[in-house]
């Protein structure tokens, strides 16, 4: 699904990555760690095609709107409610049943009764949820997650541990995080930059 | 049609974040009233109305430009805009969405702006106002994707006049020949074909501007 080999990324005089080469199939997860300004966030912008690498070969072999991306932002509108961000990304994405599993996804992730609430009066918790709902909201095959557990509480990373279980069989993962031990039950791979 | 689809959604998406925010059309609207009212001091009482109609696209310009600048202040916040370049199917669409809603907050500071001038200087015929709608379309269609190549960079406030003024330039003469010249109708024509190629310039180019 990813073929890393001899990346390398610059800006300007600045190195960020050198030589980096991994492989990801389906099912497999890459857990990426490192101090920071070591480049995790930067892997992850290469491995979703927001950038672009400065030598070497990437193999992303998965349609760029069959990603979920996971960043340090939202990406999301705040001045939108929590049903409306989710529904233009449902429409772009194409969903079917669209308001059905954006209710689904918004009732397992404990916002429901929060989705007319628009997302600026969301806690930084709650963001993260949303978040992560519009990540999983097209059923990704690739899911590129930076810190993902940054922000949620015991309860919200518990579910984020089923849910990445969960999906284990169906997607590959690349997971950022200075936290390693979180996910290491279910890497197949790990990374470690800087 | 789907294509449509994702335009529609991210024209009524910005729609609603100016309903909401009301942080643009406001100041459009603010700032076009402000520049004819000073406009009004600025001319002497002998002067044309030819001299005023040239005013008038002055505002208009500036205007235009004002609401550009704000054009993807929300997809700044929170990098919503990766969302967007990850969601789409064709990264176009994203161009043309927010062209669209450039266009309707411009399209509304005008319905304001041009019987204030008409209240202000003198009257408005049906070839300026033919040379307006014209304009939009072009000032929009170029405007959002300079608007698209600022946002990116720090000095963002400073590069969009500066890259955008120049390439607005045959807009005002072809606005102003529609308004007061002898042949209304080739300015118009020259208007719809700026309109047409630099739309199409636009479109096709979009997607390189928002790739790294």
């Amino acid at each position: 699904m990813i073929r890393a080999r001899g990346l390398e990324k610059r800006y300007g005089d600045r190195r960020i990555l050198r030589g980096v080469e991994f492989d990801l199939t389906r099912g497999g997860l890459l857990v990426v760690t490192g101090p920071n300004g070591s480049g995790k966030t930067t892997l992850l912008r290469l491995c979703v095609g927001l950038a672009t690498p400065t030598a070497g070969e990437l193999a992303v072999e998965v349609e760029r709107t069959r990603v979920g991306f996971l960043a340090h932002e939202p990406l999301l509108y705040r001045q939108l409610t929590a049903l409306e961000n989710l529904d233009l990304y449902g429409r772009l994405y194409r969903i079917p049943e669209r308001r059905e599993r954006i209710g689904m996804l918004l009732e397992r992730f404990g916002l429901w009764d929060e989705r007319h609430t628009r997302a600026a009066s969301y806690s930084r918790g709650m963001l993260q949820r949303l978040a992560l709902c519009r990540t999983l909201l097209h059923e990704p095959d690739l899911l590129v997650l930076d810190e993902p557990f940054s922000s949620l509480d015991d309860e919200g990373a518990a579910l984020l541990d089923r849910e990445l279980a969960e999906r284990r069989d169906r997607a590959a993962f690349v997971v950022a995080t200075h936290d390693p031990d979180r996910v290491l039950p279910l890497a197949t791979a790990k990374l470690a930059l800087g | 049609m789907t294509y449509l689809a994702d335009v529609g959604a991210l024209a009524r998406k910005d729609l609603t974040l100016e309903l909401r925010a009301r942080d643009t059309l406001p100041a459009m609207l603010l700032f076009v009233l402000s520049i004819l009212v000073v406009f009004h001091f600025v001319l002497p009482p002998e002067s044309s109305d030819l001299a005023a109609k040239g005013l008038l696209w002055v505002g208009i310009l500036f205007t235009a430009l004002l609401g550009l600048t704000r054009a993807f202040a929300a997809e700044r916040e929170d990098d919503a805009i990766d969302g967007l370049i990850l969601a789409t199917r064709d990264r176009s669409a994203i161009w043309l969405g927010k062209a669209l809603a450039v266009f309707v907050f411009l399209a509304l500071a005008e319905l304001v702006a041009l019987p204030a001038f008409a209240l202000f200087f003198t009257d408005i015929g049906g070839g300026t106002i033919a040379g307006v709608v014209l304009a939009d379309v072009g000032l929009c269609a170029v405007g959002t994707l300079l608007a698209a190549m600022a946002t990116a960079s720090r000095a963002r406030e400073l590069l969009l006049p500066l890259i955008f003024l120049p390439l607005a330039i045959p807009i005002v003469v072809g606005g102003v020949g529609a308004s007061v010249g002898s042949h209304p109708a080739t300015y118009a024509g020259f208007l719809a074909l700026y309109d047409a190629i630099f739309a199409l310039l636009a479109w096709a180019s979009f997607d390189y501007v928002l790739t790294e």
